[in-house]
C-alpha cells in the first residue's frame, strides 16, 4: 500500500428521483493498494457510493476522480481500471462459465486470452466448470463466477460488494485468500461487508458510513486502539454485597448478583493500569478465584458509533425542531 | 471506438441464437411456409393475378416482411430485455462502452438474424412459389434497412417493457395487424377508395410496397417515398433511443 490515492472524492452527494438522499456531502480518498472496508448498515449509502463510481448509477453533484481521471469525462480509462463484484448474483443462467467470462473481458475492451482466463478460472476452482452452463452451479459457485467476470480484464481497482453474503465458511475463507492475493498483486480492494469479522480480518483501513454519511475513517489497527475497549473480569469467591467505600477505581463494576467484578478501560489510556486496580482490590480484602481480560471486536466499535451518529443526529433534528 | 466490446455482445447474441434454433429460426420458417401452402400454392392458384404477377408471387415480399418485422422486434426487445430482467445489465453500464457501440452491438446482432431468417424465408418460398426479383441488390438493400429499422424499434421496446408481457403486446397486437392491413395479401388498390386513403396511414404500406417494388417493380406507392418512410422511422427510433441513454430513461438512475 502507498500513500498515493487512487480514488478520491470530493462533497460528493446523491439524491434519487424518490427523494431518498443516499449520498451527503462525502468526502472519501482511497489509497492505492490498499483494502479499505466500507462498514455501514443497511441503507447507509454503501451500494450507491459503488454504484456512481462504477458507472451504474448517475452521480450527483460533487467530485469523483479514480486514478487522478473524472468518472464522467474519461469515463472510459476509469472504468477500464475498475472491476465490480455485485451483491446480487446477476448472471444469464443459460450461459456457460466461459462464454460469460470472455463477454465480460470483451466488454472491458480487452482481446481474448485463453491462458489468462484459464489461470483466472483455476485459482477460482471455475476450471472443471467451465462448459457448465451457469444455472447448473452452486450458490458459493455463482459467486465465483461473479467474481472471475470481475477479474476478467486484470482490472486496478476491485469493488466487492458483499461478497460473502450467503456463502459457507470453506468459500469464504478460500474468498479472503484470494482478496489478500489480490492486494499483494497491487489491486486496491473496496469491500463493503455485514461481516463486521471480515473486514476485522482483512482491511487497512475502515470507513464507516451511516445515513449517506461518512462517520469516520480510520487505520483499522489505529481504530482499535483509539476506540477498542478492554474489560477485566473477575470472580469471586463469595458474593459481595456492594464495593468497599474506600474504593475509588473508575471503571470498576459489580455485577447484580455480586459474584462478578468487572473493570473496563480505554487501550490507549495509561490510566488502565491491571497492576494498581489488582492491588487496591487485595488491600481492601477482596479476593478472586479467577480472571479475565477481553477487547472489543470491530464489530462493538461498529455498533457504538453507529448508534453514536443516530443519537447525534436525532438531537440535532430534534433541536432544529 | 471499443471494438472488442462490439465484437463480444455481438458474439454472444449470435451464440443465443445458435442455442435457440429451433425457436429463433425453424419455427417461423415452418409458419411462413404454411403461409406460402395455404395461401399461394392452393388458395393463389385460383386468385387472379395483379398487377401482371401471380397472387402466389405477389404475397412472396409482404410474408417475409411479416416474419422480419416481428421477428426484428422480438429478437433486439428480448436481447435488452434479459439483462435488464436478471439483473446483467450492471455489466453494460459499468463497461467502457458507449452507448453507440450497444445499439450497434445489439442491434447489429438482432438485425444480423432478421436478414439471416428473411433470405432463408426467400428460398424456402422458391421452393413453392415460382418468382424472379428484377432488382436484388434494392431487396437486400430494402431487408437490411427495415431489420436495423426495426430491431432498433424492439430496443426501445425492450427498455420500455416492464414484463414479459409488455414484449408480446407490441408485435402481436400492433405489428401483425398492421402487416396484414398494410397489403402483404393484397393491392391497396383493390380496397375501396375510403379504405385506400386510411391505408396510406399505415406504416406498413410503405415497406411492403418498397419491398415488393424491388422484386416485380411494381408497387401501390412510390418506391422512394417508401425508401423515405423508412427512413424517416428510422431516425425517430435514433432520436428515442439517444434520448433512453441520455436521460437513462428505465436504465440508470
Amino acid at each position: 500500500m502507498t500513500d498515493e490515492s487512487i480514488i478520491s472524492i470530493s462533497n460528493l452527494s446523491k439524491r434519487y428521483p424518490s427523494g431518498f438522499q443516499a449520498l451527503d456531502n462525502i468526502n472519501l480518498t482511497i489509497k492505492r493498494g490498499e483494502i479499505f472496508a466500507l462498514l455501514g448498515p443497511n441503507g447507509a449509502g454503501k451500494t450507491s457510493l459503488i454504484s456512481i463510481l462504477c458507472g451504474l448509477v448517475n452521480p450527483g453533484p460533487g467530485e469523483l476522480k479514480v486514478g487522478g481521471l473524472d468518472v464522467i469525462k474519461d469515463y472510459r480509462a476509469v472504468r477500464k481500471m475498475i472491476g465490480l463484484v455485485p451483491q446480487e448474483i446477476a448472471i444469464s443462467m443459460f450461459e456457460t462459465v466461459w462464454a460469460t467470462v470472455n463477454l465480460t473481458r470483451g466488454l472491458y475492451g480487452k482481446k481474448p486470452d485463453d491462458a489468462y482466463l484459464e489461470k483466472l478460472l483455476r485459482s477460482l476452482s471455475l476450471w472443471e466448470k467451465k462448459d457448465n452452463k451457469l444455472m447448473t452451479l452452486s450458490g458459493g459457485m455463482k459467486r465465483r463466477v461473479l467474481i472471475a467476470k470481475a477479474l476478467s480484464h486484470q482490472p486496478q481497482i476491485l469493488f466487492l460488494d458483499e461478497p460473502t453474503a450467503g456463502v459457507d465458511v470453506e468459500l469464504r475463507r478460500d474468498m479472503w485468500k484470494m482478496i489478500r492475493e489480490l492486494r499483494n498483486d497491487g489491486v486496491t480492494i473496496i469491500l463493503t461487508t455485514h461481516y463486521i469479522e471480515e473486514a476485522e480480518d482483512m482491511a487497512d483501513r475502515v470507513g464507516v458510513i451511516n445515513k449517506g454519511r461518512i462517520v469516520l475513517v480510520e487505520e483499522k489497527a489505529e481504530l482499535m486502539k483509539k476506540l477498542g475497549k478492554r474489560q477485566l473480569v473477575l470472580e469471586l469467591p463469595a458474593p459481595l454485597m456492594s464495593l468497599p467505600e474506600g474504593i475509588q477505581i473508575e471503571g470498576l463494576t459489580l455485577s447484580r448478583d455480586g459474584n462478578k467484578l468487572t473493570y473496563s478501560y480505554d487501550t490507549h489510556n495509561s490510566s488502565g493500569d491491571i497492576g494498581q486496580v489488582i492491588r487496591t482490590l487485595y488491600e481492601h480484602g477482596i479476593e478472586f478465584r479467577d480472571l479475565h481480560t477481553s477487547q472489543s471486536s470491530l464489530e462493538d466499535i461498529f455498533v457504538s458509533l453507529v448508534s453514536a451518529n443516530d443519537a447525534h443526529t436525532a438531537t440535532a433534528t430534534g433541536e432544529l425542531q | 471506438m471499443n471494438f472488442h466490446a462490439i465484437k463480444a455482445i455481438y458474439k454472444f447474441e449470435l451464440n443465443r441464437t445458435r442455442r435457440t434454433l429451433t425457436q429463433s429460426i425453424a419455427s417461423p420458417v415452418l409458419s411462413t411456409s404454411l403461409y406460402f401452402i395455404v395461401f399461394g400454392s392452393a388458395i393463389g392458384s385460383r386468385m387472379m393475378d395483379i398487377d401482371g404477377v401471380s397472387y402466389a408471387a405477389f404475397i412472396v415480399p409482404g410474408l417475409i416482411l411479416l416474419t422480419v418485422l416481428v421477428e426484428s422486434i422480438n429478437n433486439a426487445a428480448f436481447s435488452i430485455y434479459m439483462p435488464r430482467f436478471n439483473g446483467t445489465i450492471y455489466e453494460l453500464l459499468a463497461a467502457p462502452i458507449s452507448a453507440f457501440e450497444i445499439v450497434i452491438a445489439y442491434v447489429g446482432a438482432a438485425a444480423t438474424k432478421s436478414v439471416v431468417l428473411g433470405l432463408i424465408i426467400l428460398l424456402t418460398a422458391r421452393l413453392f412459389v415460382d418468382f424472379s426479383i428484377v432488382y436484388p441488390l434494392w431487396m437486400l438493400a430494402f431487408l437490411v434497412l427495415i431489420s436495423i429499422t426495426f430491431c432498433l424499434f424492439g430496443f426501445i421496446l425492450g427498455v420500455w417493457a416492464d414484463g414479459f408481457e409488455r414484449l408480446q403486446v407490441v408485435p402481436s397486437m400492433v405489428v401483425m395487424p398492421l402487416t396484414f392491413l398494410g397489403g402483404s395479401f393484397y393491392s391497396i388498390s383493390m380496397l375501396p377508395e375510403a379504405w385506400q386513403t386510411i391505408a396510406l396511414f399505415n406504416p406498413v404500406v410503405y415497406l411492403v410496397n418498397g419491398f415488393r417494388w424491388s422484386f416485380y417493380g411494381v408497387s401501390d406507392v412510390n418506391a422512394a417515398f417508401s425508401l423515405g418512410m423508412i427512413v424517416l422511422f428510422m431516425l425517430i427510433c435514433l432520436t428515442v433511443i439517444w434520448w433512453i441513454f441520455k436521460t437513462g430513461y428505465k436504465i440508470k438512475v
